[in-house]
Order: structure tokens, then sequence, then C-alpha cells
């Protein structure tokens, strides 16, 4: 047993911390610090330089752009880019459709979607859930009708995360409405800029507009965008739901988040001293340390584990639970840690560039329309409910 | 980075649960339990031949040059068997004590007997007033001639009545609650002015009070430095937290499998437990605890020599604070799935329940330790 990161790790680390240093544009780096509103230009912005550089798919097979890394060479980039204060990667393309793509799709699909990912060209979104269907997904009821050489499709999908931006998306439709459940159920590729495809914004209570409800009306798929077999989709998603592992539990946005949250609390009056110098608050914050420290070395357990080719376990649902409960405990901190100034709500204010005075401390500004956002988190990729039904059934056999 | 265990540490871990599978039923442990000795010669004597009570000790010494790994791994597998033989009180706790502190004469007179089995060690570091600060010692050792003087109390001394050789704390200097001026002494049990008063524990080990009535003893019964114990007693301590923790993974391992077992067996409403979401989500919540915990009592482990002091004292109490709060929670579980078969001692479960829950006390609770994590 070995604690350390290998030589080679540590060099690989150092190389990723300085491209990141020298490489993230300043004014992204002060919106992911700042808590400020982030738009698909910033997202994109990194994501073409980590294309560039040829990383922004590092898990991907080398002949279809991957790097090649180790699962702990992966885990230490993210955690640099975390630690920088980068934006989040969007995962729908990188993490989800590609995946699914290189994997299952045709000859003529990975040659067309695929380097349009690598090279951050295309912005994808994620069909799946439905106005009737959300922790429920097999009972989804957009259909799919094939007519010729393609599908006509009606119905809705909704909470489509970036759906504003999206030139694609990848979507669970119903082409066999007699099967039960999850058979019948096919896996296509949508083009997001074509008529009967309508996107309209929901408006979440952080004031922010992440998410979206997508209407097709007679939405024309030709069928060589279905992915795979007909009716066997629900299989690519469970696969795409399952594939990758490293970074689920956002452990070095946590921790980059708890590092602000003590220097909040190292600078907010309390009484006669600080709000770190108040015993209950810093159990609190030892209480989050420890469960994140636990956190990580879960995580990087299951990662060694599976560069040794051991079979993945339980770890990609225990992740996902315990990673959002933290990340949903700090961001409970950091508004609490404000006091009444967690309550002022100015939206201007969390745009970059906003150069009136802040009402109250200056990091105070986006805190509690935090908070209210990050529920979202035990909610989305399967309730945190919908993951113990997983464990539950998978591992532990009931 | 890696966590898998070598080829000898794989070996020893076979042959430990193997054990375990053959000699530790409840039947057996609970005959052990009512032994006047409240362990078994036999399986004391197997443990010593296999090589076990020396694994974590250097062959200059009598072991065979292990280190945290090994006691980490004999350890989880003595949590899986609830064993009750003295091996933590006498060879982690002891061991370490003699290891760590001792003049290369006293490792050399204690420790290979030590491994051998013929001698068992103890160590008093608690006393009534003290609760779970260490530094908290009332007991004196007065200067005497070329040796010293002891008298004072020992309270709750693991395995003490059995041992041969107590390992104590005792003031030279300063008043009680000063990190200076504390000294650790061996004593033979059966030294003039050495009273005990052995009794169970509910887990079903065995401890002691020890008094100490003006008992004498020589200058080389000194264990590291005069007046500067303190260090030594917290260098146990971690050892002894990380073998806890390991300890304390092999319980809720096991009880995590019993509980699940039973959940897949027990018939109610015409379907068994286990499809009852509200236990299904209970359950799952004991299998993220197990997780966490292995991965805090592995990290403790593999930290204790860490060379950043901080580093390592985060460490042992971060497991501390993950084991005590999962054995709340998990050990509380547990009994509640097992309904009312889980309240009785017929159950193997309660006994699980009762070890993991008093491992939390040792060396200070998850609150004491969360209290002083800031500040490591």
């Amino acid at each position: 047993m070995d604690l350390r990161f290998s030589g080679e790790d540590q060099a690989f680390q150092e190389k990723a911390r300085t491209f990141i240093e020298r490489n993230l544009p300043a004014d992204i780096g002060e919106k992911v610090k700042g808590g400020l509103r982030l738009y698909k230009d910033d997202y994109v912005r990194w994501h073409k330089i980590l294309a560039k550089q040829g990383w922004l798919v590092p898990e991907w097979p080398e002949e279809h752009g991957g790097t090649n890394w180790t699962p702990v060479q992966r885990y230490i980039f993210l955690e640099e880019q975390a630690r920088a204060y980068a934006p989040r990667l969007v995962a729908f393309g990188i993490k989800m459709v590609g995946p699914v793509i290189y994997t299952f799709g045709s000859p003529r699909q990975k040659q067309h979607y695929l380097p349009r990912i690598v090279s951050a060209e295309d912005f994808w979104c994620q069909g799946y859930s439905e106005p009737g269907s959300g922790s429920d997904l097999a009972s989804l009821q957009t259909k799919a009708v094939r007519k010729g050489d393609h599908y006509i499709v009606n119905g809705s999908k909704t909470w489509t995360t970036m759906a504003q931006y999206a030139d694609h998306m990848f979507c669970l439709c119903r082409t066999d409405p007699n099967a039960k459940f999850q058979e019948g159920i096919s896996f296509l590729l949508i083009d997001m800029k074509q008529p009967g495809v309508e996107v309209k914004p929901i408006r979440t209570m952080d004031g922010s507009q992440e998410i979206n409800t997508v209407y097709l009306t007679d939405v024309k798929v030709p069928v060589e965008d279905r992915v795979g077999e007909e009716n066997k989709g629900w299989t690519y998603a469970k696969f795409l739901l399952s594939h990758e592992r490293s970074g689920i539990a956002r452990i070095g946005a946590s921790k980059a988040q708890l590092d602000k949250l003590r220097q909040i609390a190292a600078a907010e009056p309390c009484g006669d001293g600080y709000l770190i110098d108040d015993e209950d608050f810093r159990r609190e914050i030892a209480q989050i340390e420890i469960d994140l420290h636990t956190l990580e070395y879960t995580e990087l357990r299951a990662l060694t584990a599976s560069a040794k080719g051991e079979a993945p376990g339980p770890e990609a649902n225990v992740l996902k639970i315990r990673g959002t409960e933290l990340q949903q405990k700090i961001s409970e901190l950091l508004m609490q840690a404000m006091g009444y100034y967690a309550m002022p709500f100015v939206p201007e204010a969390l745009e970059h560039g906003y150069n009136e005075d802040p009402v109250g401390p200056q990091a105070a500004a986006p805190l509690a329309a935090q908070y209210f956002n990050m529920r979202k988190t035990s909610i989305y990729g399967g309730t945190n409910e919908i993951q113990r039904n997983i464990i539950a059934k998978m591992v532990l056999g009931l | 980075m890696d966590f898998s265990l070598n080829e000898e540490q794989q070996l020893l871990k076979d042959s430990v649960d193997r054990f375990v599978r053959e000699n530790y039923g409840l039947a057996d442990r609970r005959k052990l339990v009512a032994s006047p000795d409240g362990f078994g010669r036999d399986n004391w004597r197997i443990m010593a031949e296999l090589g076990w009570l020396g694994a974590a000790l250097p062959e200059a010494y009598g072991g065979t040059g292990g280190g945290p790994v090994e006691t980490m791994v004999i350890m989880e597998g003595f949590g899986r068997g609830l064993v009750v033989e003295p091996y933590f009180a006498s060879v982690v706790l002891g061991g370490s004590l003699i290891l760590q502190g001792g003049t290369d004469a006293a490792r050399r007179e204690i420790l290979p007997p030590l491994a051998e089995g013929r001698i068992q060690l103890a160590f008093g570091f608690a006393e009534r007033q003290s609760r779970y600060d260490l530094f908290d010692v009332d007991t004196k050792a007065a200067k005497s001639g070329s040796g010293f003087v002891l008298s004072g109390h020992k309270g709750v001394v693991l395995h003490g009545g059995g041992a041969d050789k107590i390992v104590v704390s005792a003031r030279t200097a300063g008043a009680r609650r000063e990190k200076a001026g504390i000294t650790l002494f061996v004593v033979d049990a059966d030294a003039a002015g050495v009273s005990r008063r052995a009794y169970q524990t509910i887990d079903g080990l065995r401890a002691a009070e020890v008094a100490l009535e003006n008992v004498e003893v020589p200058a080389d019964a000194v264990i590291g430095s005069v007046d500067g114990g303190m260090p030594l007693i917290e260098d146990a301590a971690r050892r002894g937290i990380a073998a806890l923790a390991a300890e304390a993974v092999g319980i809720m391992d096991t009880m995590q499998s019993l509980t699940n077992d039973y959940l897949k067996t027990r018939q109610q409403f015409g379907r068994p437990l286990g499809k009852f979401q509200a236990l299904q989500h209970r359950m799952v919540d004991i299998l993220i605890a197990c997780e966490e915990s292995r991965s805090a009592a592995l990290i403790a482990t593999l930290r204790l020599d860490d060379e950043d002091a901080s580093r390592r004292d985060k460490a042992v109490a971060a497991a501390k604070v993950k084991i005590g709060q999962s054995a709340r929670f998990i050990g509380q579980s547990a009994i509640q799935l097992h309904g009312g078969m889980g309240m009785t001692d017929e159950m193997q479960i309660s006994h699980y329940f009762k070890r993991l829950t008093m491992i939390d006390l040792m060396f200070g609770d998850h609150a004491y330790h969360l209290k002083r994590y800031p500040a490591l």
C-alpha cells in the first residue's frame, strides 16, 4: 500500500497545474471563483483551449482523441482544474454521448460526431426527462415513428440543461408503443437547429436560466442518426449512466468551496472576534473537511481499483449521493456564514464586470442564490433516492 | 498510489480470516468470554505461532518486520470474529510503547516474549477525572534513590487484570493538566503496592482498575524520557486508534452482511423485509457508512508514520470521528432492522453492536475528536 502519488503522477500534476495557470482566461477564473454567472462562451472558450492541447476527452480511447492517462491522472487533472477555478466541463458531449457513440455508434456516426466533440465545435444536450417522466424515466412518451429513412419525433423533454446553447440533443424516444417499459425505446441524435424544435427556458428559484423544456413537433431525424439497434436505447442509456466514474463526487470543486468558506468565516465579524473562532461553526467546518477527506479517498480507492482492472462496485452511486450531499452542505454553510447579508439579491452583481459597490461584503452576492441552485444536485442525474434504489437492487440484492 | 495488499499481507489476511471462520463461532466466543481468563490460551498460542503477535515488530526483537498495515489486517479480521484475545491491549498498545520509547535493553527484554505470547502487557493511561485527555494525569511518581515511587489510580485498563506488566503514565513534574512532566513506567503487575480489581466489560472483554500505593520501580522502568512521556502516549494512542478503526471496519462489514441477509430472509406482510423501500434505503446508508469508514481507517493507518505531523494527526482524528459516527449509525440501524430479534443476546448482531459502540469510547469519542480537529 502506498498513499503517495508516483513520481510520474507528481510530474503530471505539475504539468497540468502549469498548463491551467497559463491558459485559463482570467475573466473566466474570476467568474467561477466569485460564483458569478457563466455563459456558453465561457464554457466553449475553456473547452477549446483544452481541445487545442488535446486534453478535452482524456478518458476516451486514443484512436478517438483520448490521452491514455491513468484514472488517477484524470482525477488529478480534474482536481487541478477545480483548484484553479476553471469552469466545470460540460458533460453531455464529453462524458455522455461521446462514449455512447464510440462504443455503440456506426462508423459514420463516429466519423461525423466524435471529432466535433473532441474539438469543442458542437454543444450537446440530453433529452431524457419528460414532463410526465422524472424518476420513472422508462415511462417516457416522446414518440419516434419510422417513415422511410426518417423518424418523425413528437413529444417534449424537460429539465434540459443548456438546451438553449445546444447544436444536438441525444434523446430517448419510444419507437415501439406496444413494448413494455424499458423495451421499445431508441437512442436518437437530434439536430436542434431545425423546424419543430422549440426551446422554452425554465427560470429556477435562484434566478438563473440553465434548464429548459424542449418541444419536439414532427421533428425529422434520419434513421442513420439512431445509435445502435432500434428498441435497444435503454441499454445505451444505462451504459452512459455508469460509464465515467472519475470526478463524479466533485471533490475538487467542493474543496475550493470549502476554502472559500474558511476565508469568508475568517473575515465575517462575530461577537468580539470572527465567525471562524465560533466553536460551533468550526465544528461544522471540521465535519465537512473530514467527510470530504473520507470521500476523496473512497473515490481514489475506486479509481486505483479500476486502474487494476477490477470490476466497478457501488462507487459511482455512492459517490453521487455523498458528493452531492457535501456540495449542498457547503453551500448551506456559505449562505449561513453571511448572516443578514445573504439576503440582498442584486442580479446585476452576479455578472462579471459589475462596477457598483456591493451591498454588504463582496463575497455575499451569489451565496444564497447558490444555495438554492445547489438543491438540484440531489435531484439531477437520478435523484439520490433513485441512486439508493439502484444500490439496493444491484449491490445488496434486495 | 496503491491500496492493495502485497503478497505477504494477503497471506496474513487469508490466515486470520480462516482462523476466525474456523474458531470463532458465537458459541466458541461465549465460552471464552465466560472462562476465568476471558480469552483462550490455546488461541493465544496459535496467534503467537502464526507470527501475528510479532507481525508489526522488527525482526531484531522477535517480530517479522511488518508495520501498521499488518496490524490493520489482523485487527480487521479480529473485528469480524469479535476476537477477545488481548492482542490490542498487549501487542498494539503495549508493544508500540516499548518499541517506540523503550531502550534497546527494554526492547530486548520485553518484545521477544511478547511476540511469543509468553508475557502480556497492558497500558494504564486513563484516570477517574481524565475523561479523554491523555495529559490529565494525577498519578504521582516521586524520585526515590535511583528509582521512583508511584502512587495513584489507573482506570479501565484494558486487559489489565491478566497483564504481567502494565505501562502507566505518572506525573514526575507539573500540575495535573500540564502536558509536560508526565513519565511512562513499566510496572510489574505483581510488584508490592499494586492492587487490581478486574472485571468484564459490556462488550465481552476484560479490564481492571489498577491502584498503585507506594509502588517502587527502578530507574530503568522509565520508558522514554523523564517528564517527556506525552509524545509517546500520543503515538500509542494514534496507533491504537488506527487499529481500532480497522477492527471497527471488520465489525461494520459483518454487521452489514448479517443485516442484509436478515432483510432477505425475514418475511412480513407476505414478502421479505428487503422489499420495503424504507428499509432498503437504510441498508444503503449502512453500506455507504461502511465504505467511508474503510477509507478513513485506511488513511489513518497509512499516515501513522507521515513526516507531516498535522497531516498525520488530522488523518487519525478524522478516522476516529468517521468511525465513531458510523458506529452509532450502523450499530443502531442494524438493531432496528433486526427488529425484536436484534435485542436478543441470542443473535450475533447484538454482540457486534456492543463492541462497536465501545470502540467509539476508546481514546476519545467522535465528539471529542471533532472538537479538537480544527486545531490540528
